[in-house]
């Protein structure tokens, strides 16, 4: 691993890429006070905006701050045109993947994904079969995680098909970085992404259900104000102008969903639901919930109200269906993938298990069902008591576990301590599916602010920039 | 609006002003603690009677036992377990905001972050730095900050209308409170009535709800205990009497009916209370025994937080 090249956006063989040329007077003639000084603003802003995810269960202050760092990862037009391209791409084999597998199963009959895969998944939803949502969506926003290791060389890491979060991220930095450094803006141009909410609400108002004869009701279902992302769920609320809503706010009469308001129900067409499937109705899945609307599943098969996502989208974006994506484009889009998989071993396939087990220092280890860096392996980074504790973990449950090589991810520019310095970072952009897929030109960019780290979640001490994409 | 989002509106504002009134309390027992013999025989402390009225002396009680000025500022400021409590109330309004972010403007919602940021800075505070008109000073700041913040920001919708009744419904419940504080400091030596010191008392509370001045520019001439008491109970141009605060729930309560196209019981009831108390001389209160006819009141506001919270926070309206 040391002594290992990694791509990095800003300097190419010591010269400065294209897309950074602006940057570099700007990062140049900032003198470490003012750095400091804009940084702190930053904070504040977040802090009295409320921008703020929280954490509970390890004291201290619940509500944090996610680390900003405040220089920008760019894109160049081009770059990002076959980005865009090839996210669209794979939205559009996701939601026919599921619109496929609710129906007659034909990729699963022509013998191209493995029928356990998809029938015994934890994550498909036996109430779904033989039911189309609105339009044939399932998955109406697709977050795809990307890194890159090269100039043009994309890889995905994982979908995300049921309710991908951090989009709130990709606005507010981007709102919060124009504060700071208005001449940033004025010398680049830099394409906006504020257009976010209003492309959400059309989506959503473009899969209203049947039974709505009129402009569509929509609102936002949250677990509540003690979720992680409520603020998430609060902001985009706002900016869509619609109402923020917890279970115990909606319930099922006659053939529709009502909302209790103070001037009496108020009926609700379309669910934007944060919510996981297994709570949405204790009648129709887990008993014990509180947080959803007993009869919602009801109302929803007979076209009352949509929700979205489609309960059961997640088959869609489990590990073990991940390899297959690229298959799925062929088969249901008759086009050759954008963008490429990391390849990737099935521990529960006998071959790559023996692959696995001889190379696991070398490998990175996940979770077939874990999220969030948490139950992962980096073999490179870890001790070997960690390697051989993994090992035994594999050898008890392979089907569990799949394994990949460690990527080389880019880096970008970041502010350290000791003054810019790379560091790993990987994308998330938002397609959205609904009338038409669509997707705003930026995302959310997390980088690993400790040096030499390839972990970039918030829950392991990852951090956030601003995203631009640069217009012609 | 959604009900929910209207509880939180409401109780957003309830809570504030019931943090208000905990430090003007506090404010009156300092006051009175400061000249002798306020207290008769049957009172430990000065301090006692103010809890009394507060309805919380027996929490305390449990909890500190002994009434000294430095036990009282930590139940009445501090403490987390007292649900009246200035850091209890404070940290439920911004909870509450909190929870409706969005039907707030940005100007309230600083003003109340603002307002708990820096009650968890006065939390980790040496307390001998901390003088007690430190204390109901800020927490008087804070409150006009919000209150502030809302009538120069907020849409006049329906929020503001479910804010406002909650501002006045505990606003008429807290002045009727500071009001009986005089019912249980007097209650153990009768023969005070109408000496030096039971005027001096009746001026500390004009003086707690910063109405002094306001006060002597409606009234002029002597202080007496039965201007004080019209001027807290009777007055429509005073802020916080419990007229002008039945008279504000009422208003809201109106625009709510003229808004929704309905009048419900909420409304009807606030009506009913308004034109008690517009038809009442002061003589009538004291004959009738001041502390009779305040726990009367207090009971019918309670009754009418009732009507709204089944009317319109309930979410069972059809």
């Amino acid at each position: 691993m040391t002594g290992q090249a990694f791509f990095n956006e800003m300097y190419e063989s010591g010269r400065v890429r294209g897309p950074y040329r602006q940057l570099e007077d700007w990062m140049g003639d900032m003198p470490a006070e003012l750095r400091s000084l804009k940084q702190a603003e930053a904070e504040e802003l977040f802090r009295r905006i409320g921008i703020t995810f929280a954490v509970y269960g390890e004291g201290g202050d619940p509500e944090r701050l996610m680390p900003f760092d405040m220089f920008p990862r760019v894109f160049a037009q081009d770059e990002w045109r076959r980005l865009e391209r090839g996210v669209i791409q794979r939205a559009k084999a996701l939601n026919a993947f599921l619109a496929d597998v609710y129906a007659r199963g034909e990729i699963v009959r022509a013998g191209l994904v493995p029928r356990d895969l998809v029938y015994r998944n934890e994550a498909y939803e036996a109430a779904m079969v033989g039911f189309t949502p609105p339009r044939g969506v399932f998955s109406h926003i697709v977050g795809v995680d990307l890194v890159r290791t090269g100039p043009d060389e994309f890889f995905v890491l994982e979908d995300n098909c049921r309710t991908p979060s951090g989009v709130s991220y990709m606005l507010e930095n981007r709102e919060i970085m124009m504060r700071l450094f208005p001449g940033l803006f004025r010398e680049n141009r830099i394409a906006p992404v504020d257009s976010y909410s209003e492309e959400l609400r059309r989506t959503l108002a473009s899969v209203a259900p049947p039974k709505c004869e009129r402009d569509p009701t929509i609102v936002i279902l949250t677990p509540g104000a003690y979720n992680s992302a409520y603020y998430e769920h609060s902001f985009l609320a706002d900016l869509m102008g619609v109402e923020l809503v917890e279970g115990q706010d909606l319930f099922v009469e006659g053939e529709y969903v009502w909302m209790r308001t103070t001037e009496g129900p108020q009926r609700v067409d379309v669910i934007y639901r944060r919510i996981d499937d297994a709570f949405i109705d204790p009648l129709c899945f887990r008993p014990d919930s509180m947080l959803g609307v007993p009869g919602l599943m009801d109302v929803y098969r007979s076209g009352g109200v949509t929700i979205c996502s489609a309960p059961g989208a997640g088959v869609a974006d489990d590990k073990a269906i991940y390899c297959f994506v690229p298959e799925m484009v062929r088969f249901y889009l008759g086009e050759e993938p954008i963008l490429q998989n990391v390849p990737t071993w099935q521990c529960g396939t006998a071959e790559d298990l023996k692959y696995v087990l001889a190379h696991l220092p070398e490998l990175v280890v996940k979770e077939v069902h874990g999220s969030g860096g948490y139950g992962m392996l980096v073999g490179p980074k870890a001790t070997r008591e960690q390697v051989e504790s993994f090992r035994v973990r594999i050898e008890e449950s392979p089907g569990n576990y799949i394994a990949q090589p460690t990527l080389s991810l880019s880096t970008c520019p970041t502010f350290v301590d000791e003054g810019v310095a790379p560091r790993h970072v990987d994308l998330r952009p938002y397609c959205l599916v609904g009338e038409r897929v669509t997707l705003v030109p930026g995302g959310l960019t997390r980088v690993a602010m400790k040096e030499g780290s390839l972990v970039v979640n918030s829950s392991q001490g990852g951090g956030v920039k601003d995203t631009w994409v640069l217009s012609e | 609006m959604l009900s929910r989002t209207a509880t939180n509106l409401f109780w957003l504002a309830r809570y504030m002003e019931r943090a208000e009134t905990a430090a003007r309390l506090m404010a009156v027992g300092e006051r009175m603690s400061l000249i002798p013999s306020t207290c008769g025989s049957g009172y430990r402390s000065e301090w006692v009677p103010l809890l009394q009225a507060n309805g919380s002396f027996a929490m305390f009680e449990a909890k500190y036992r002994d009434p000294v000025q430095r036990n009282v500022e930590s139940f009445m400021f501090f403490d987390r377990d007292n649900p009246g409590s200035v850091a209890s109330c404070v940290s439920a309004a911004r909870e509450n905001a909190r929870i409706v972010r969005t039907a707030l403007t940005s100007q309230v919602w600083d003003a109340l972050n603002t307002a708990y940021q820096e009650l968890m800075a006065l939390e980790r505070t040496e307390r001998s730095g901390l003088p007690l008109t430190r204390l109901t000073d800020w927490t008087l700041r804070n409150c006009a900050l919000v209150r502030g913040a809302i009538d120069a920001t907020q849409l006049r919708n329906d929020g503001h209308d479910f804010m406002n009744i909650g501002y006045y419904l505990e606003r008429a419940d807290n002045t009727a409170r500071l009001v009986d504080v005089k019912y249980y400091v007097l209650l153990p030596r009768v023969d005070f009535v109408g000496s030096g010191l039971d005027n001096y008392q009746w001026t500390t509370l004009l003086r707690a709800l910063s109405a002094h001045r306001a006060f002597h520019w409606a009234y002029g001439g002597e202080v007496t205990a039965a201007k004080i008491a019209h001027f807290l109970i009777l007055n429509r141009q005073s802020p916080r009497s419990l007229l002008t605060s039945v008279q504000g729930a009422c208003d809201h309560l109106d625009r709510l009916a003229r808004r929704y196209g309905r009048t419900t019981r909420a409304q009807t009831q606030a009506r009913a209370m308004l034109a008690g108390l517009a038809e009442l001389s002061i003589d009538e209160v004291f004959d009738d025994g001041l502390h009779e006819f305040l726990t009367r009141f207090i009971g019918d506001i309670s009754d009418l937080g009732g009507a709204v919270f089944d009317t319109y926070l309930s979410g069972d309206l059809r």
